[in-house]
């Protein structure tokens, strides 16, 4: 009485769900969820109305049980003619052992033993029903997860409008050339790579990069497609093709992302090949063993007993939360880090990040910023700006970085007429003519060949001595500066349980212990060639234990060292190609820090993925404990394997949630 | 060459049995199916007629998941 009170409310609570389903939520269904869902619910008003009404129904009918029997299969076939035609399908297919035709066996099973008994219908209509509304609710949820994600990466531009002798057209942006001219709207996305010729607006380039704060940008900047124009209209030179444009190349990658399986995925695809035909056999044992037994013992076999218990055991066997969570876990984790601005070409690389214990950097280009950078002028008896105008106009026809970084310091325009008779002493400096002066700038070896005083620094950093009509003004001091978040990220990976740190670089010594010291880097190496990185990083492999080792590299130079590492990540790499095939990670933007977040990101999908692994095999192996010792019935096994698979599914979908870890 | 192609594909397990079946079609050299974006990208070996091939992986998709679909 208690239990058919509890089917009977379980029933309403079907209908309640469906209604409100179909209220709020019927624009985000697909076609299909739309049928299955008023399959349940025509399905389940029924039984109903049969569980409340039949009694007296059919016993006016003077309880015909051919009538009671037709009225049971019509609901099954609502519910489960679809199950039973992919189960069919399966077995002409040479596909038998699925989770289809567990739930068919059962449930036609439980069914034909009701008929022989005439009794009981409602469990093999409920085995079907309930798998039913597991499987809607999976394809529900995982549907509105994808859709969050896939909406966010939504960075494929539809079309380009493209200025031809002032007229302006739409057109396909692959069908742009290099050196057209296009326009962006505000509020529409950069379809090409190029330069901006006209106009400033800002960009958002969230869905490239993660990064909320809007960009400015204005004539002569670079301007990458995928983000999209905000404020001001904008006139673009192209200087790529559609093909090789930053937002082509982005998609690839995601698109192509998780074609490399992880070991958890391996595992569970071949758990799974074996695992249905053993628990089918299993179940054939069960219903066929025990009777045996008890007949040559001389007892009742209980045939109908056993043959119930193997089929509740097939119920309970099915797979499904296994099966679709720990894929959906690795979907959900790559596209969770993707919304962050970090590309994870594969799951397999997911999980290895996740048991990362040592992260080896390169330090130009990730720690620091790879541009070079006046950090302090120490001027003898001429104001810093005066020295600065000096230095800046001697230097101004050079394209040396050092160079451009003094002129971008001074930060006006140079007037070139004034400057004469300028002079490169290659590896030494400049001497020039400016303003009538004879100015020198140069390192210590300059100053020597002129017979010129000059003060050692105490300073890292090259240094550029000045020396204005012989007489010595002092120097600029130019370096590669940290990234603002450098220590910070350093900070966020002993955090996320990084064991050891390592810098390499080319640059000397002096330099490389600062920056170490500064950071607190583990190890450093400094003065190393890019063939020195790539032996160094073997070096470490071999030191590692059990850990796997995580390379981050600018893509500079370091192509082949991405390679080797267990993991290569290239940092704010969206132009340069070699380190996209290379890397195994991509980080759109060059934010340190990510690094430790891709780290967080991969160890809670792990996390969730062995919790699913766990929970599901071991709530499996106890209902199957029960059932075939006979203290649980099919409801129970019903309700296992549904419940576990939405409990497994909720919990895959949270790798999703990673922009607060 | 390849191609990307849209798809309809309900559970990440169906995604990958996909993915196998496409692989092992002839005509194909690889094939990916990205479950998230809903998307297959086939690499067709040389001198393949893709639509034919496509026809084939349509067909060896539909035995191993009767419910999926490409749309070529």
């Amino acid at each position: 009485m208690i239990q058919e009170l509890i089917i009977d409310g379980l029933l309403v609570v079907v209908i309640i769900a469906c209604l409100i389903l179909f209220k709020i939520a019927s624009d985000n269904m697909t076609k299909k969820q739309k049928k299955n869902l008023k399959r349940i619910f025509i399905a389940t008003v029924i039984l109903l109305l049969v569980q409340t009404l039949g009694v007296k129904v059919f016993a006016y009918f003077g309880d015909n049980r051919w009538l009671r029997l037709s009225v049971y299969l019509l609901i099954y076939y609502i519910i489960g003619s679809d199950i039973v035609y992919k189960a069919y399908k399966g077995i002409k297919n040479g596909q038998v052992f699925d989770e289809n035709f567990l739930m068919v066996v059962a449930s036609l099973g439980a069914l034909l033993l009701a008929i022989i008994q005439n009794g009981d219908y409602m469990e093999a209509i409920a085995v079907m029903l309930f798998y039913q509304v597991g499987e809607w609710f999976q394809s529900y949820a995982v549907g509105r997860s994808r859709k969050n994600i896939t909406e966010l990466m939504d960075i494929r531009p539809d079309y380009a409008n493209i200025e031809v002798d002032g007229k302006i057209t739409k057109v396909d942006p692959d069908e742009v050339k290099i050196g057209d001219t296009i326009i962006v709207k505000p509020g529409e996305k950069v379809p090409l790579d190029g330069i901006v010729i006209e106009g400033h607006s800002a960009l958002d380039t969230a869905a490239l990069t993660g990064e909320s704060l809007p960009r400015d940008v204005k004539v002569d900047d670079e301007i990458i497609s995928g983000c999209i124009n905000m404020t001001g209209l904008l006139k673009i030179k192209t200087t790529k093709l559609f093909g090789e444009s930053t937002v082509s190349k982005i998609l690839d990658l995601v698109e192509n992302a998780s074609s490399r399986k992880s070991k958890s995925e391996d595992f569970i695809a071949k758990f799974a090949r074996f695992y249905t035909p053993i628990v089918c056999y299993a179940a054939l044992a069960l219903a066929i063993i025990p009777p045996v037994f008890l007949y040559f013992s001389g007892n009742d076999p209980e045939v109908y007993t056993w043959i119930y218990r193997a089929l509740s055991f097939l119920v309970a066997s099915c797979p499904c939360a296994l099966v679709i969570s720990i894929p959906l876990s690795f979907f959900a984790g790559i596209g969770g880090a993707s919304k962050e601005g970090i590309l994870i070409k594969g799951s397999n690389f997911l999980e290895t990040l996740s048991k990362t214990d040592t992260v080896v950097f390169d330090k130009t280009g990730t720690l620091t910023k790879g541009v070079f950078e006046v950090v302090a002028i120490h001027h003898n008896k001429k104001a810093k700006e005066e020295l600065l105008y000096y230095a800046a106009s001697a230097e101004s026809a050079s394209s040396h970085p050092i160079s451009k970084s003094i002129l971008k310091a001074y930060g006006k325009d140079i007037d070139t007429s004034k400057v004469k008779d300028i002079e490169e002493i290659s590896g030494e400096g400049v001497k020039a003519l400016v303003d009538g002066k004879v100015v020198l700038a140069g390192n210590d070896k300059l100053m020597k060949r002129f017979g010129i005083e000059y003060k050692d620094c105490h300073s890292i950093g090259t240094i550029v001595h000045i020396a204005i009509d012989e007489i010595y003004e002092g120097h600029i001091v130019i370096a590669d500066i940290e990234k603002p978040n450098a220590k910070k990220a350093i900070e966020a990976l002993k955090e996320a349980h990084v064991q050891k740190t390592v810098m390499l670089t080319g640059d000397k010594e002096k330099v490389a212990n600062l920056v170490a010291s500064d950071l607190k880097i583990d190890e450093y190496y400094s003065e190393l060639l890019p063939q020195d990185k790539v032996s160094k990083v073997e070096a470490l492999l071999d030191e590692e234990k059990g850990g796997k080792l995580a390379f981050v590299g600018d893509g500079i130079n370091d192509a082949p060292v991405l390679s080797r590492a267990d993991i290569g990540i290239a940092m704010g790499a969206m132009g340069s190609d070699a380190a996209i095939e290379a890397a195994d990670i991509v980080l759109m933007d060059d934010d340190p820090l990510k690094i430790a977040k891709a780290i967080k990101i991969s160890k809670k999908c792990l996390r969730i993925v062995y919790q699913n692994i766990v929970f599901s095999i071991f709530i499996k192996i106890m209902t199957l404990i029960l059932v075939a010792l006979g203290f649980a019935n099919m409801w129970l096994a019903v309700f296992a394997d549904v419940g576990v698979m939405i409990l497994a599914v909720l919990n895959a979908i949270r790798c999703l949630f990673v922009s607060k870890l | 060459m390849k191609k990307t192609y849209e798809i309809e594909v309900d559970c990440a397990n169906c995604a990958s049995k996909m993915e196998t079946a496409a692989k092992k079609t002839a005509g194909v050299k690889d094939a990916v199916v990205n479950f998230m974006t809903q998307k297959m990208i086939v690499e067709f070996e040389d001198g393949q007629d893709k639509d034919e091939v496509m026809e084939r992986v349509l067909e060896a998709c539909k035995k191993v998941e009767s419910d999926c679909e490409i749309y070529l």
